[in-house]
């Protein structure tokens, strides 16, 4: 669908406090625009994300038109274990994105 | 409009200074009716201590006049209220001064003003900052009209020009060709000084210069340029630029690139930063790549160039691109924002340069960053929290300060880029405005033009056009004006450019110091 770029630690301690940062290339189209023939552009964005980590859900973002194209979201957890993140990104046509990540806690 | 040169130069120039520190005796009149604020502070003040001079950089201290020896040029016209009406105007004025005088010069002082009464006919119009913009404005405002006092402070003698400093870097051109000096400045009736300005009070109208003394206003025009902003960028200070140059002021900086690139072995990692916008010369860091790729095709053809950049499109982007994959293939890999390109920190002890995903290890890295107008606008209070200085786009004036013009690089301009070109012709509407306005006119209406060249290769030119005018409070495009070269050119066509490019710097800088 879109390419993602997200940066978190491979390896972290456990209680330690991560950074976690992603990005999704997405116009975000507010539906405002109107086209060179004054027809207006369709809204076409990405309306929600979520991060979970070994299934709980650490993050979530309702996201909106005013929000610029290729959204950047940067959160944090909180090291618990290694295991899995999973990353979504839900777009106004009901498509998902999902990036999985690896993570060692010590 | 009168010729330049009525005023003899500097040496010859009989002046009236005072030392620094001392209360001021300045000009109350703007060519009309003085304001009851001026007057009340002069009546409080105390005489300075005043003694005269034939030179006009009495141990710093303030050129209250320069006037031709043979003293019969327009001052004297114009205080006689002899001649065109602009000249009445001016008599008016001369009365509101002598009257003034009497109150505030003791008769020692008086006396040594062999005519005092000329000595604040010419309003004083103070330039700060030498470069492109102010060189440009003071030099304007003497030939607009001979009877400006017009002072350029400047601390370097010597003006290194950054349009071509790119070619510098890439070998293919000495730095002695971006130098230049004030003395055709000089000569056409300017006070040069060599100095560094250190304060700016609107209220006195006052510049204090480095060593305590000051000089007075009637309108200052401050075009001090761009300062590197060391608080945005985690990890790069001064001593991290002197291993990752940003070479984003000519000179040194430049050539620090230079020799480094020269230093790299074959097979290495040069990569560019670049910072989200405003920042001097939209197409810049473009430029540089190119002809940083150009020289490493030459010289050494393994080698790498990455451009990380804090934007996902810049000036010229298609002619850019089109020409990188025609010239330079598999040579330079541009990083887009979206694509992570945006450095937030980097390591001067190991050359890497860090992104939001990832990080970069460098054998040569120049690091481009975020920029605010120079320090004394932030001294001046010319400058607002995003660190550059708003202006009626009319006149140039200072949204923030009265009295005081902001051109060039560090004023918020709307659409026009910062350019030298742009400084330039800002420098010209903006000694217009200031002549209009200290004659008590409106300022005409003005348009302005920019156009930018780039080099790709040396014979490998494109440019970009606009024209801009006062619209909604802000400089903004004329609607159908300019534009960019055609993306499918023959080379013949690019090869002209490029010798356009080179017209133009000849022309400019001829212009502006020449």
């Amino acid at each position: 669908m879109a390419r993602v770029l997200i940066n978190l630690p491979q390896r972290a301690k456990r209680g330690d406090i991560m950074e976690i940062k992603t990005l999704i290339q997405h116009p975000m189209e507010t539906g405002y625009r109107l086209d060179n023939k004054g027809v207006a552009i369709p809204r076409d964005i990405i309306n929600r994300f979520t991060c979970t980590y070994n299934g709980d859900e650490v993050f979530q973002a309702e996201l909106f038109p005013a929000i610029s194209a290729n959204p950047f979201l940067a959160f944090s957890t909180v090291a618990t274990e290694s295991g899995e993140l999973v990353f979504s990104w839900t777009d106004d046509r009901g498509q998902t994105q999902t990036e999985t990540r690896q993570i060692t806690v010590e | 409009m009168a010729k330049v040169g009525l005023v003899a130069g500097d040496a010859d120039a009989l002046c009236f200074c005072r030392s620094g520190g001392g209360a001021a005796v300045r000009c109350v009149f703007m060519f009309g009716v003085p304001s009851a604020e001026r007057f009340g502070g002069r009546q409080s003040g105390t005489v300075a201590r005043a003694k005269p001079c034939r030179n006009s950089r009495c141990d710093g201290g303030v050129p209250l006049r320069t006037a031709p020896i043979d003293g019969d040029g327009a001052d004297c016209k114009g205080l006689l209220g002899r001649g065109d009406p602009e000249n009445r105007r001016l008599g008016g004025g001369a009365a509101v001064i002598r009257t003034t005088r009497r109150t505030f010069l003791t008769g020692g002082a008086a006396a040594l003003l062999p005519k005092p009464s000329l000595a604040q006919s010419k309003p004083r119009i103070i330039v700060v900052g030498g470069g492109f913009a102010g060189a440009t404005c003071a030099r304007a405002l003497r030939r607009a009209d001979p009877r400006l006092a017009v002072t350029l402070v400047e601390p370097n003698p010597i003006f290194t020009a950054c349009p071509f400093s790119n070619s510098v870097i890439a070998g293919l051109r000495d730095i002695a060709a971006q130098h230049f000096h004030y003395d055709a400045i000089r000569g056409e009736g300017v006070a040069v000084l060599a100095e560094q300005a250190t304060k700016v009070d609107p209220q006195a109208r006052r510049v204090t210069l480095r060593g305590g003394s000051g000089l007075d206003y009637d309108r200052l025009v401050m075009a001090p340029g761009i300062a590197i902003r060391w608080d945005a960028l985690s990890g790069y200070d001064e001593a991290a630029a002197a291993v990752m140059p940003h070479a984003w002021m000519a000179g040194d900086q430049t050539l620090l690139l230079h020799r480094q690139l020269e230093a790299m072995p074959d097979g290495g990692t040069v990569v560019i930063s670049v910072p989200a916008n405003p920042f001097r010369c939209p197409p810049g860091p473009y430029e540089r790549a190119s002809l940083i790729a150009y020289y490493l095709s030459k010289a050494k053809p393994h080698s790498k160039l990455i451009v990380l950049d804090a934007k996902d499109n810049f000036s010229k982007q298609r002619l850019f691109q089109d020409a990188w994959r025609q010239l330079y293939p598999e040579l330079i890999e541009w990083v887009s924002l979206s694509s992570g390109g945006k450095v937030v920190s980097v390591d001067a002890k190991t050359r890497t340069l860090t992104t939001d995903f990832s990080s970069y290890k460098a054998d040569v890295a120049n690091v481009i960053p975020p920029q605010r107008a120079a320090g004394i606008a932030q001294i001046a209070g010319v400058a607002d929290s995003t660190g550059w200085c708003p202006i009626d786009p009319a006149t140039f004036e200072s949204r923030l300060q009265p009295n005081i013009h902001v051109i060039g690089d560090a004023a918020i301009a709307g659409a026009v880029p910062k350019s030298a070109f742009a400084a330039n012709a800002e420098a010209k509407m903006c000694a217009v405005a200031v002549r209009a306005l200290l004659r008590g006119e409106a300022p005409p209406p003005m348009k302005l033009i920019n156009t930018c060249y780039s080099l790709v290769a040396p014979d490998y030119g494109i440019s970009i056009a606009g024209v801009y005018h006062p619209s909604g409070g802000q400089l903004a495009d004329v609607e159908g004006a300019g534009g960019v070269s055609p993306i499918d050119a023959p080379a013949g066509f690019r090869a002209l450019e490029a010798a356009y490019a080179q017209a133009w710097f000849q022309t400019i800088t001829a212009e502006t110091f020449g």
